[in-house]
């Protein structure tokens, strides 16, 4: 009974007080998982909006699979438009990599027994789970889901339903469930940083903070700064709707011959609020994965990561700066060109901190031994699309080429592969390599390596062909362009993105069947370390106990990535590892 | 038996350590023998209390830049007096503060003596400034001032009204530190004593931030 096998087998088992255990709970372990589990409901249903999305664009006359005999209605179509881009930003790459991972593994990496605030972050939990319950009634009451996209730029979202379908009640619920998210990720924020600041064991100085520690720690800053501003805007846009006042909406609008009772309000207003918030938030999908990356890639490399401080340093620039950008959204608003061009300045500066982080991950391959596991493609697979993703970031930061570029496809292919796919690969990446400790059980590495491949060609295929639709003209959000020549030219591309996306889809099947069926019966994870890692997760039992480190208060000699250094016994030393001669540097 | 693996585990991981069994929360509820984590040290309540005024600051940032902006950009923006109740308010709310330091200045002494008066007062004068407040919007009602009357208007409302419910979260901290009494803070470090405090104090520098605004804004 005192192997940590057992434990796989029988943490789980006790029946009694299963609320307070398992729902209720204050561990922020069973917390992690709660909003892994939450994101993973809402992947798949974001992903299926997706495919009934790609099934319209590429067949704009036949039926739809639950949407009637006949072919669907554009308002239908942008309903999946918004509930996509908002589930997939809001429940997904927001709440797997920051708040899943997050929550399980910051405590464990810097050596606590617990977040700082234990009820909180329940709190925050059942919080963004309430939101995302309000979120999915907006299909189920009349009129439907809003059609004003994840943006909900006003005055669209602002003036109710005389604006088209789903802007009654559907909308109303849009902006609740988003302003109980804020509430929720100001939490878990505010949970994040006071844990890293305050609870790390003796002996981890900052400087010795894994990179995952460090990217979670920066997120929660800067979610931590924007999502108040969201709350507020959210507030006004309410008001706006509820109470009959003019924040965002002008004067002398006609909706199908009714004028609308408003004055003088700016929708410019909602947009600057909106990306000083939406801006942020892009970083906050993307930073965790770029953290858990770097932690893999050092890992399966054998290798201290390349330029550890340039790493952090770098980290620290892209949250800066992403405050800074959020101009750059709103080139084609009509915008000073002075400050489109300060905007542009800034935006293309973000290349420096990238170009740094995508240097010192090359240079962490450099040379290593590489092990190819599943967690490692992912790894690679991540600084691949955050390499093809960001290089169109450099075209859309200019406002001359913005501006014909502006709500093409161009703009859809770069922001899916930089924050939604990139993001995703990192936290699939993380999956395989903590599922082990978890769980206490391995993923199956054939499926993941299958789940790899196809996922990896599936997504090239996918966007690349939009970024040449982009160039073209082949403007987003609309739900069909049969009736124009030059766009009716693009159907064939528009049906082989299609199919490409119905076999990447059908590819994240593999991915469940590998999750739920490793659960069970998935090889078990003998070793502590099976992955020969550094960090504190892999000196504790999988899955770990109550308290993580059972009574002990581990203390920190080295840095997180000490790899391959001579003279070791061997390829990897433990950051808790006592120093042998002299006190080791550490960093 | 499963429920005790955990602890088994313990043992044979680590070591038996140090600490007894779970008592702090109860195991999670379930009765199960849990080793205790250990509590959250006092200064991670302070670092807590500073990023969520931070959060809260932010809050209010954004509607001031909204306000800022949106005076800038209409040409429907209508003045008008604010009342004067409002600074008779701002008086009440920073008489308040001072008071309430002063209670929590008392706690150093063993035995606090005073200290169950001196919060009280201050939160009475806490729930003094908030019908002030509402006195001071049912002038304005009077006046045909509202919400959606204009864009002035619907900023003020907006602004009171968003500091209003942070007020009344400020008021149901400090009746919490007043119903648990001065023995129970001295007994935890005057621990929500403090941090309510520091909320509270927060909230008076706030108001004034917001009038200066509202008065040489509008």
């Amino acid at each position: 009974m005192s192997t940590p096998s057992h434990v796989a087998a029988h943490v789980h088992a006790p029946p009694q007080g299963f609320l307070r255990k398992y729902i209720f709970s204050t561990d922020h372990k069973v917390i992690g998982i709660q909003y892994y589990l939450l994101a993973l409901v809402a992947v798949f249903v974001g992903l299926v909006l997706s495919l009934l999305m790609r099934w319209k664009l590429a067949w704009p006359n036949d039926p739809v699979p639950w949407f009637g005999d006949g072919p669907m209605l554009p308002e239908q179509y942008l309903a999946l438009v918004t509930m996509h881009g908002t589930i997939m930003v809001f429940f997904v790459l927001t709440t797997a990599p920051q708040s899943g991972f997050g929550n399980y593994f910051l405590p464990i990496q810097i050596g606590a027994a617990d977040m700082a605030f234990p009820v909180i972050n329940m709190l925050s939990f059942w919080t963004t789970f309430v939101s995302f319950l309000v979120m999915v009634a907006a299909f189920f009451v009349a009129g439907g889901a809003p059609i004003s996209g994840w943006t909900g730029y006003a005055p669209l979202s602002a003036v109710g339903e005389i604006a088209g379908p789903g802007l009654g009640l559907g909308q109303t619920l849009w902006i609740v469930s988003i302003a109980i998210f804020c509430a929720a990720s100001l939490m878990g924020a505010l949970n994040f940083i006071a844990t890293t600041i305050d609870l790390r064991a003796r002996g981890l100085s900052l400087m010795r903070m894994p990179l995952t520690v460090w990217a979670w720690f920066i997120t929660a800053i800067l979610a931590l700064l924007a999502f108040g501003v969201l709350l507020a805007a959210g507030l006004l846009l309410l008001l706006d709707r509820v109470a009959g006042t003019s924040f965002f909406v002008p004067g002398g609008l006609v909706f199908t011959d009714k004028p609308v009772p408003h004055q003088g309000g700016s929708p410019l207003l909602w947009q600057h609020l909106f990306w000083f918030f939406g801006h942020p938030e892009v970083y906050i999908a993307i930073l965790p994965s770029m953290g858990m990356a770097s932690h893999l890639l050092s890992t399966f490399s054998r290798k201290p990561i390349f330029g550890y401080r340039a790493m952090v340093y770098a980290m620290g620039a892209i949250g800066f700066l992403g405050f800074c950008v959020w101009g750059h959204h709103m080139f084609a608003s009509g915008m000073s060109p002075y400050s489109a061009m300060a905007f542009s300045v800034l935006t293309m500066s973000i290349g420096v901190p990238s170009a740094i982080k995508t240097f010192n991950w090359i240079g962490t391959l450099w040379g290593g031994q590489i092990r190819f596991t599943t967690a490692m493609l992912f790894a690679i697979g991540f600084v691949s699309l955050f390499v093809t993703g960001g290089l169109s970031g450099l075209f859309l930061a200019q406002p001359p080429v913005d501006q014909p570029l502006h709500d093409t496809y161009f703009v859809v292919a770069h922001f899916h592969l930089i924050m939604g796919v990139a993001a995703i690969f990192g936290i699939f990446g993380a999956t395989y390599y903590w599922f082990p400790k978890m769980f206490g059980r391995f993923l199956n590495e054939g499926l993941g390596k299958l789940h790899f491949w196809i996922t990896f060609a599936g997504v090239y295929l996918i966007f690349v062909p939009m970024h040449l639709m982009g160039f073209f003209g082949q403007p987003r959000r609309y739900a069909e362009g049969t009736a124009v020549q030059f766009l009716s030219a693009m159907q064939g591309p528009q049906q082989f993105i299609t199919v490409a996306a119905l076999v990447t889809g059908a590819a994240q099947l593999i991915f469940l069947f590998n999750f739920l069926w490793s659960l069970k019966w998935g090889r078990k994870a003998e070793a502590i370390n099976p992955w020969r890692s550094t960090s504190l997760e892999w000196t504790i039992p999988s899955p770990p106990p109550h308290d993580n480190f059972g009574g002990r208060q581990p203390v920190v000699y080295h840095g997180p990535y000490e790899y391959s250094v001579p003279g070791a016994p061997e390829d990897f030393i433990p950051q808790d590892a006592p120093p042998r001669t002299a006190p080791a540097t550490g960093d | 038996m499963p429920t005790t693996v955990v602890e088994e585990l313990d043992r044979a991981a680590v070591g038996t350590g140090g600490r007894g069994p779970d008592r702090r929360d109860g195991g999670d509820g379930d009765g199960a023998p849990r080793r205790a984590k250990p509590p959250t040290p006092r200064s991670a309540y302070f670092t807590g209390l500073v990023l969520g005024l931070a959060a809260i600051f932010m809050f209010f940032i954004a509607l001031a830049s909204a306000f800022v902006v949106r005076k800038g950009l209409g040409d429907d923006w209508r003045s008008f007096e604010l009342p004067g109740l409002l600074w008779v308010n701002t008086v009440v709310l920073l008489a308040s503060s001072l008071v309430v330091e002063r209670a929590r200045r008392l706690l150093r002494a063993q035995p606090a003596a005073g200290f169950g008066a001196w919060w009280s007062t201050g939160s009475l004068l806490g729930i003094a400034f908030l019908a002030g407040q509402v006195a001071a919007w049912r002038q304005l009602a009077a006046q045909g001032i509202f919400l959606a009357t204009n864009p002035a208007s619907s900023f003020f409302y907006v602004f009171t009204a968003a500091h209003g419910v942070h007020v009344l979260g400020g008021l149901a901290a400090l009746g919490y530190v007043a119903a648990r009494g001065a023995a129970h803070q001295q007994s935890t470090g005057n621990l929500s004593a403090d941090l309510t405090a520091g909320y509270w104090h927060f909230l008076g520098v706030l108001w004034v931030g917001l009038l200066l605004l509202l008065t040489f804004g509008r």
